[in-house]
């Protein structure tokens, strides 16, 4: 037990996650610090940095006294600080002002927070405020179980892998333990990739334990003492407390030989990824791991066969192990119960783009996707322009048309709109975004992340883009559309791993669903959403331009002139076509 | 690579003036013997070094029994690997989709103007090297970019040279 808070203090939380730290968390934290100092109040409250909560764009602090209630501030500023300690811990009021109010509530009121549970609550480098909680008390329980038993338990849970392909968790587990091998190793996919997803990270810094307790239970499974991290380098602080983490758990005999004086030992080595997305594919994940290039090979043998150094091994995500707890204490009927048909469990998503509320959010399977922007995303954040688009799964996913929002996010229904479940990015569009373009973007990024080894991804992704990059241009022709169809599924059918079998998405989806946007670029020379360069005159549109003069500050050219009550002027001359004006106008009044 | 090669040698860390064997065998020793040792290891010399030098990779073809060519195969496969040294600061732009769709785009284009660099390039005078990264994961606050350790959010890009000039001032203290 920790002596800290044996004491009656009382306890504030400040969000000190890669996100609360980017909008100024740790200056408010060290400054809540030194205030108390200075009021020789330190042992009386305890500052405990936490994890992220989810909602972004804020520092939150939250205030617990010994008695009396929670209060939550939301946007807190350094220059906040002295308020707060003034106010409501020496003088018992809480500050109205900054306290959380309905922006808040709104996000977290349709949440289910299973996987997050802990994340925003809990010191991640304090292995007793994980211990407090439960932490651990699984893989006791899993300890006196028999290995097949639990196993039988996951499967009956209905956990699917949640790093984008949903392979049952439990029938992998299972593969994994009736392979033949003298060591075993069980890998944790850490590598997450998708521009656009951070769940992943989310749980590594603000609940790394919970991590390491499914990874455990997993090698008691499969019969593993050995366990992998997997983890981008990009992550330097999910690296960090990981490390905390399994130095604590080792000091705590959580990890090691013996757990829980039983003859069950287990321990865990983090391995940095060097940046290649495709080592998320858990083929060339392991090639990596060994020492080489993270290229994928051809399955079977599968990696229950055949994995780490020829040995058997079971990979699963981040969010997956995080799950695994869970089930062991409140039981697979519990579990099953949440979610869809096919889909059990909750999904933790990062909910990015033109929406007022962006961060993460979990809630259950079968959650429609319209659910998700109109509850914790609290609507579109522009509201004169047109939602347009939702882009699902990443660079493997799909953009999905405002007219079906009412699908419900599970695996069998995702997969029939074209689009994927992913990883869990998931980022809404208005009509200033141009679908052509996004469909451009994903094919950059997969030709660039492709990994070389077999031609359709390596050839026929790249000419994918060159056709694009000549629709984007305005040189397209209506046979482009066919030939990008046409390459799509032969890239699908026949690209070596799941990067380039994917990867053609973004452009199938945007074509099926986003058509008459191609034939716009292609016969009218046009992009509607004013974002192909090439295709725009750069012109003040008079019966769309509201004179505010937004486009006049933002130019750094200094091509446009404007004065109050006046149309926004560009000159031809100085401007360089950098779309600045475009981008701040939300009346699409440049054309 | 023109811009690259003015750089190293403005800064004088050129292929001439690699680093010396003897700093690099005592890293390389502590990871001989180990499963997979190689990636890390390459790791841990661009850590010392910012970059990996051309004598890091001669000594660990030497003692680790691996060939160059196997291990300039892993350097160029990892973005994050460098086989030349770096500038003074680091400009991280996110081109992850929700700074793409905020503009991040215009933000890259705009410093690759002013800096007179591509993805990947350092300036001339090794003040900067510019880079693109797939998600900083501050999506709310996009379009995100990142000078060392210094995060900025909803960047416009008026306002790229106050804080390039910002770097430049420090310097010059």
């Amino acid at each position: 037990m920790n002596d800290r808070r044996e004491t009656a203090a009382g306890r504030i939380m400040v969000c000190t996650g890669t996100s609360g730290i980017s909008s100024g968390a740790e200056q408010v934290a060290a400054g809540l610090e030194r205030e108390l100092d200075s009021r020789n109040l330190r042992d009386a409250w305890h500052v405990v940095r936490t994890g992220d909560r989810g909602l972004f764009q804020d520092v939150l602090v939250d205030v617990i006294p010994p008695e009396g209630e929670r209060v939550t501030y939301v946007k807190v500023k350094p220059k906040d600080v002295g308020t707060i300690v003034e106010e409501h811990l020496v003088g018992g009021q809480p500050v109205k002002r900054l306290a959380a109010g309905k922006r808040y509530d709104d996000f977290f009121a349709t949440q289910q927070r299973i996987v997050l549970t802990n994340c925003g609550e809990i010191d991640p480098e304090d292995i007793d405020e994980y211990l407090d909680r439960g932490g651990y008390d699984a893989l006791k329980q899993v300890l006196a179980m028999d290995p097949d038993a639990l196993i039988d338990e996951v499967e009956k849970a209905g956990l699917r892998g949640r790093g984008g392909a949903g392979f049952p968790t439990g029938t992998k587990w299972r593969f994994a333990r009736k392979a033949q091998g003298v060591s075993k190793y069980i890998i944790c996919n850490a590598d997450e990739g998708d521009p656009g997803a951070f769940m992943d990270r989310s749980v590594l810094e603000g609940d790394p334990h919970a991590v390491l307790e499914g990874m455990a239970i997993g090698a008691y499974a499969i019969g593993a003492k050995q366990g992998f991290i997997y983890c981008r380098a990009e992550y330097p602080l999910a690296l960090k407390r990981l490390d905390i983490a399994i130095a604590q758990a080792k000091e705590r005999g959580l990890l090691g030989e013996g757990i829980f004086g039983t003859d069950f030992s287990f321990d865990v080595s983090v391995v940095q990824g060097a940046g290649a997305f495709v080592c998320g594919e858990e083929t060339a994940l392991m090639s990596s791991i060994e020492g080489h290039r993270g290229i994928p090979r051809p399955r079977p043998p599968f990696p229950a066969q055949s994995g780490l150094w020829g040995n058997p091994t079971n990979i699963n995500n981040v969010e997956t192990f995080a799950n695994v707890r869970h089930i062991v204490l409140r039981g697979a009927d519990w579990y099953a119960a949440i979610g869809t048909e096919s889909s059990k469990g909750t999904k933790v998503f990062a909910l990015a783009g033109k929406v007022k509320n962006t961060g993460l959010v979990e809630v259950p399977m079968g959650t429609t996707i319209r659910q998700l922007v109109e509850g914790p995303g609290r609507g579109m954040a522009v509201k004169r322009l047109k939602p347009k688009a939702v882009q699902i799964g990443g660079p493997s996913g799909g953009c999905l048309p405002e007219t079906i929002w009412d699908t419900p996010i599970d695996y069998a229904s995702l997969s029939e709109t074209g689009a994927i479940m992913g990883s869990g990015g998931i980022i809404f569009m208005d009509e200033k975004s141009c679908m052509v373009d996004v469909a451009r973007y994903f094919l950059e990024f997969t030709v660039k992340e492709s990994c070389g080894k077999c031609v359709p991804c390596r050839v026929g992704l790249k000419r994918m883009l060159e056709a694009i990059n000549e629709i984007a241009r305005g040189e397209g022709t209506l046979a482009h559309l066919d030939f990008l169809e046409d390459m799509a599924h032969t890239i699908q059918q026949t690209a070596l791993c799941g990067l380039g079998q994917t990867a053609p998405n973004p452009v199938l989806t945007t074509l099926r669903y986003f058509r008459e946007e191609y034939e716009a670029h292609i016969v009218d020379k046009k992009c509607p959403a004013h974002v192909c360069t090439d295709l725009i005159e750069f012109v003040v549109d008079e019966e769309k331009c509201t004179k505010c003069g937004l486009c006049f500050k933002a130019c750094p050219a200094g091509a446009i002139t404007w004065q109050k009550g006046e149309f926004a002027k560009i000159d031809q001359e100085k401007c360089t076509k950098c779309r600045s004006c475009i981008n701040v106008c939300d009346f699409m009044a440049i054309r | 690579m023109t811009n690259a090669t003015n750089a190293m040698t403005k800064t004088g860390a050129g292929t001439g003036q690699d680093v010396d064997r003897s700093e690099v065998e005592p890293i390389v020793a502590a990871f001989q013997g180990r499963q997979g040792a190689i990636i890390p290891l390459l790791q841990e010399i661009q850590r010392r070094f910012g970059y990996v030098p051309k004598t890091a990779v001669d000594v660990i073809s030497e003692k680790m029994g691996v060939y160059p060519v196997e291990l300039y195969g892993i350097l160029t496969f990892y973005a994050q690997f460098y086989l030349e040294p770096r500038g003074k600061h680091t400009i991280k732009v996110c081109q992850g989709t929700a700074c793409y769709i905020m503009g991040g785009k215009l933000l890259l284009d705009q410093l690759e103007e002013d800096l007179q660099v591509h993805d990947g390039e350092t300036t001339e005078d090794g003040q900067f090297t510019l880079e693109t990264v797939a998600c900083l994961g501050c999506c709310g606050m996009a379009p995100v970019m990142m000078v060392d350790g210094d995060f900025y959010g909803s960047v416009k890009t008026n306002i790229l040279d106050s804080i390039l000039e910002h770097y430049r001032e420090q310097d010059k203290q």
